[in-house]
């Protein structure tokens, strides 16, 4: 079993128009056995900027409070928040510095930048990014998800479209997957609003 | 006071946790597969200066992860490098030396010249002893004239007027040996390399998607970004999937307000 398969995980994000979602599934296990069903991969990193981290559970973690400490200082010192292309370019660095002994976690960033114009990316866990305009996924469910994104995708849809496709992409994807699901948590984000919902999946 | 949370390091790698992920492999937690460039990429000398061209392919095992992937990676203005390979050793590596060369710029007041590029990867990646897996083509023109320079991941180089590398480097290697000559003009140049790309992309498993291009000559870089399309997605309908609205179940929803921030204008200066 690879490390990456301990805790089981699911994470996509989509680009809308003007809007970007992101959606993670919500099963933490410990190999094959559920330990929690109301797990949170998805974290805030300001009003306009979100991480999601697939891989194992406790480097997902630590990375996570590595990142906010990091861009605290920079609010400090910056006054102001950082882009969401600067923020992937720190997390690929932080990455990239354990290259020999790197962190099991693929993180997916998205945010929305100047003029509000929607950006996604992922990294390996070495920290190569990879940036697209289209949708991003990672996790043990990934192969299913590029399938189900690459055939539900449409560009420029509005908030509720991007709302049910993205959820339709999870839960399709994390039913093929017995490591991740238990329902899914899905945050879609506009200039003005957050909408974060829970949904109904299956529980096995 | 905890040492976890100590400052930003001064650079270079941290091997922290090396025993920790050497004890789970002894484990039998097998360790993850990186984003590699499975990739052709190729570079030519014509008679003004360089062309190198690369595919867009990123692969993750037999996942294609990125459909278009740029792996022409800036160096300075007159000089561009490939790279094949783990994806995130050639990105680090070349823009670590991009940022050395811009200093070296900036010392000596002088525009770069290949062989420092070519002196600085090298030597990185001869003391990682191959560890750092970075396969490069670099190519450049420069005050000396036009140069193009392979580099391995141990850090042995060639100097050659037409390289290949990558998986699909046998395949593009046979259009070149098949059809190079010296004194090749612009267009013949940007031809003979788009066809050794395509002949990689169609006959290598690793590389795929399209064809990037770029230029190099004295004063003047073209970086012809997915010169060619071969691969274009010809399946999707076009009605696509379409949802209804409240189709997906939801447990329960919480919407904030995102408040606009306020802005701090000019203030006056405190009265004395």
């Amino acid at each position: 079993m690879s490390i990456f398969e301990y805790n089981g995980s699911a994470v996509v994000a989509m680009v809308g128009k003007n809007c970007f979602a992101i959606a993670c599934d919500r099963r933490l296990g410990v190999q094959l056995q559920t330990v929690a069903t109301d797990f949170r991969r998805v974290f805030k990193v300001h009003d306009k900027l979100y991480i999601g981290l697939s891989g194992l559970a406790t480097d997902a973690q630590t990375l996570y409070q590595k990142v906010v400490f990091r861009h605290k200082l920079y609010q400090l010192r910056e006054e102001r928040d950082m882009k969401p292309q600067t923020f992937a370019s720190l997390v690929s660095t932080l990455l990239y510095e354990k290259r020999f002994g790197p962190y099991f976690c693929q993180p997916v960033i998205a945010g929305l930048g100047d003029d509000d114009e929607p950006f996604i990316c992922t990294t390996d866990c070495l920290g190569a990014k990879e940036l697209a305009k289209d949708f991003v996924v990672s996790g043990t469910a990934s192969e299913s998800l590029y399938g189900a994104c690459e055939s539900m995708y449409k560009p420029n849809m509005e908030p509720e479209e991007l709302f049910e496709t993205i959820s339709q992409a999870l839960q399709a994807s994390v039913d093929r997957d017995c490591l991740s699901g238990w329902g899914g948590y899905v945050l879609v984000v506009t200039p003005t609003e957050v909408r974060e919902r829970v949904i109904k999946g299956r529980m096995d | 006071m905890t040492g976890a949370m100590d400052l930003p390091p001064k650079g270079g790698f941290s091997y922290d946790y090396c025993r920790r992920n050497a004890m789970l492999a002894d484990k039998g937690l097998k360790m993850p597969g990186f984003l590699k460039t499975g990739t052709t990429i190729v570079g030519l000398v014509f008679q003004d200066g360089v062309v190198l061209g690369a595919d867009t392919r990123a692969t993750e095992g037999p996942i294609v992860a990125d459909k278009n992937c740029e792996k022409i990676h800036f160096m300075a203005p007159n000089i561009y490098c490939c790279g094949a390979g783990t994806a995130a050793d050639t990105e680090a590596v070349t823009d670590m030396v991009s940022s050395q060369l811009q200093l070296h710029r900036y010392a000596t007041g002088r525009e770069s010249r290949v062989v420092t590029a070519l002196t600085l990867l090298k030597s990185h990646l001869f003391s990682y002893q191959g560890h750092v897996s970075a396969a490069l083509v670099l190519g450049g023109v420069d005050v000396t004239g036009p140069h193009l320079h392979t580099v391995y991941p141990h850090g042995s180089t060639d100097t050659l007027p037409f390289a290949t590398m990558g998986s699909g480097s046998l395949a593009a290697m046979s259009v070149f040996e098949s059809q190079y000559k010296e004194g090749l003009t612009r267009e013949e140049g940007i031809k003979l390399v788009a066809d050794a790309i395509r002949a990689g992309i169609f006959n290598d498993l690793g590389s795929g998607s399209n064809v990037d291009v770029c230029v190099i000559t004295k004063g003047k870089t073209e970086y012809l970004r997915n010169h060619q399309l071969p691969n274009p997605r010809t399946y999707a309908s076009s009605k696509g999937y379409s949802f209804t609205k409240g189709q997906t179940e939801v447990l329960y929803t919480k919407i904030t307000q995102l408040k606009p921030k306020v802005e701090v204008t000019e203030g006056d200066a405190m009265e004395e």
